[in-house]
């Protein structure tokens, strides 16, 4: 327990950010945030753009699997869904981008409940193959359905227009990005603090006992899957309008498998765990690439050995993870933070 | 006439594949009364609780619950409407703390619904604080738990375990509540404070209990109405004195006397 650092008030014992210091943090951080894009290229903002997409994606993907149980192999064709249905609506029919952005959550929701219909008699693996069809079946759906969609060559995009001001460059998008992935972060906290979240914990961790507490489980599972597709969904469109374009190509079953790996790396369950998981499967990769660019030009053939190598030390370390970590970056930053609680006094 | 029974089972039977569990089983539970129900192993306790839960259905029979048939009610709507439970092998949410856990307890209570949960503003944040309120006044200082409210529960001794599905299971502010052996492995003064806590239960909150019991001296000392099963049927019912001296019952705790 902190010492020093004494509840008046249940309101103030169940907030979120629970002393001084860490709200000071938290203004630090946000204050960080806002002044990045004036001291960085477009490279890196476009970096810090695509980390924000995936990490709405990401706390998505953990509100179903991490903390309601229900493994989802079919996360990327959400995104894929919300993606398509801003695109769409954008060139068919001209909506501005502040239309296309909550209805490309809905309509990845309303496909996500249909979806999680199976759950009600499918667990685990079972219904981890259900979502895999699912991935399977939107992915075909965006090949094939070419009057639609556009096929593999896609859905050219133009940027998205706010208040008459377009959204053209990296710098610009980030001023609606993060804000929105901040606002998801918040509302993810929120949801584990109510009857609804713990509703989801309770049904991952014994759905027997979930039922006879008063819990719908199937009704609570759509919750999850409305709710875990709606942020994919959101994802999807912001993703769009970064990218400009959207093809089947940026949807394919290890996209989904790879939204799984950042809430694995990151903490199953964990809000914060879900922002350094996406943060990790974003940044790592590139940062293999940069360092092996300083090899660049040396040796031809050895290089067309190490490019490849990069793939399998991206592998080894979520490997790692899994047998070292397996509570993830989160349980690390958590014994962190004890550490430093009463440095430099050993406890 | 004699008040109505809460909670009443008649003629239920249930059988697994070709194992008959429960045959005919029929009882009435009074309100504001501690039933037990004893028995060997395997004679069939837990299936009565599991049909009175509804976590299994009998093949035959019916359950009124305050007078209303819920034979085929869901699990989830018998606990909304006042059916509490604890479990002989703790079945707590092991990934949370103490208090999210008896704050589970009162889900059926709360209105919060999705879309307001994640926007955590007006009535979810009022419905929260009136919940946490209620939970650290009606029950955490009734079974003295304040020490361990924030810790997770996989980490607790059994006897604390069981304490706080107890817990879970009054935030549920049921009527009729289910207990499945409450102090088994428990020491001394666990048994003690346990059986303190379910008279305690019964006269402060007029709650009803049907409790599965080992340990006969518990269920002498506390239960009013006593029912025997064996091989899934009932042989005895009857208070605690009658009940020890019926022959049945020596019977098939004892055996049957040689020539």
């Amino acid at each position: 327990m902190r010492m020093g650092d004494f509840k008046q008030t249940y309101a103030a014992d169940e907030a979120v950010f629970r002393s001084g210091t860490v709200r000071f943090w938290l203004v630090v951080l946000l204050l960080a945030l806002a002044a990045f894009p004036f001291m960085v290229g477009p490279y890196l903002l476009y970096m810090a753009n695509l980390t924000g997409v995936a990490i709405i994606a990401a706390v998505g993907l953990n509100i179903l699997t991490g903390a309601a149980g229900q493994i989802s192999l079919g996360h990327a064709a959400f995104v894929g869904i919300g993606a398509y249905t801003s695109a769409i609506l954008t060139t068919k029919l001209g909506l501005p981008f502040l239309v296309c952005l909550p209805l490309s959550g809905l309509s990845a929701a309303f496909f996500g409940i249909i979806v999680g219909a199976p759950s009600m008699r499918m667990k685990g693996l079972y219904l981890c193959i259900a979502t895999l069809a699912a991935q399977v079946i939107f992915d075909f759906i965006f090949v094939h359905w070419t009057s639609v969609t556009g096929g593999i060559r896609g859905i050219n995009v133009p940027s998205a227009e706010l208040f008459g001001y377009k959204l053209d460059t990296e710098f610009k998008m980030y001023f609606v990005t993060i804000p929105i992935m901040i606002a998801a972060i918040t509302a993810a906290r929120n949801l584990f603090r109510t009857r609804v979240g713990r509703a989801f914990i309770a049904i991952r961790d014994r759905d027997i006992s979930a039922e006879l507490m008063g819990i719908n489980l199937f009704q609570y599972k759509l919750y999850a899957f409305a709710a875990s597709s709606f942020y994919a969904g959101v994802a999807g469109c912001l993703q769009v309008y970064l990218l400009r374009i959207v093809t089947p190509e940026h949807f394919p079953l290890h996209e989904s498998i790879r939204y799984l790996a950042m809430i694995i790396v990151g903490g199953l369950g964990s809000v914060l765990g879900s922002i350094f998981g996406a943060i990790f499967m974003t940044m790592v990769p590139e940062a293999l690439q940069s360092g092996l660019a300083m090899f660049q030009g040396m040796d031809d053939k050895l290089m067309s050995y190490l490019f490849p190598l990069q793939t399998v030390v991206f592998g080894l370390l979520i490997v790692a993870f899994l047998v070292f970590e397996p509570h993830g970056l989160a349980e690390m930053w958590r014994r962190v933070k004890n550490y430093f609680r009463l440095w430099p006094f050993e406890h | 006439m004699a008040t109505q029974p809460i909670l009443s089972v008649e003629g239920i039977s249930l059988s697994f594949g070709g194992l008959k569990v429960l045959s005919e089983v029929s009882f009435q539970v009074n309100p504001g009364e501690i039933f037990a129900i004893i028995g060997p192993n395997g004679a069939g306790k837990t299936s009565i609780l599991n049909c009175i839960g509804g976590f299994y259905r009998p093949s035959a029979g019916r359950i009124f619950f305050g007078g209303e048939d819920i034979t085929r009610t869901s699990p989830d709507r018998r606990a909304a409407r006042g059916l509490a439970r604890t479990f002989q092998n703790i079945a707590l949410f092991r990934g949370m703390t103490v208090l999210d856990n008896i704050k589970l307890g009162a889900h059926a209570h709360l209105r919060t619904g999705l879309l307001s949960a994640l926007m955590y503003w007006g009535p979810a944040h009022r419905e929260e604080m009136a919940l946490r309120e209620r939970v650290e006044h009606e029950v955490i200082d009734f079974l003295e738990i304040e020490p361990i409210r924030k810790q997770a529960v996989g980490s607790l001794a059994y006897g604390l375990q069981k304490r706080v599905e107890l817990a879970r299971a009054l935030a549920m502010e049921p009527k009729v509540l289910l207990m499945d052996e409450p102090v088994a492995g428990m020491n001394a003064e666990e048994t003690e404070d346990m059986a303190r806590f379910v008279l305690d239960i019964k006269e402060e909150r007029d709650v009803t209990i049907v409790l599965i019991e080992h340990d006969m001296n518990v269920i002498m000392d506390i239960s009013d109405r006593v029912m025997v099963v064996n091989f899934g049927q009932k042989i005895a019912e009857g208070t605690p004195d009658e009940v020890q001296h019926h022959p049945e019952v020596i019977k098939a705790y004892l055996g049957e006397k040689k020539g």
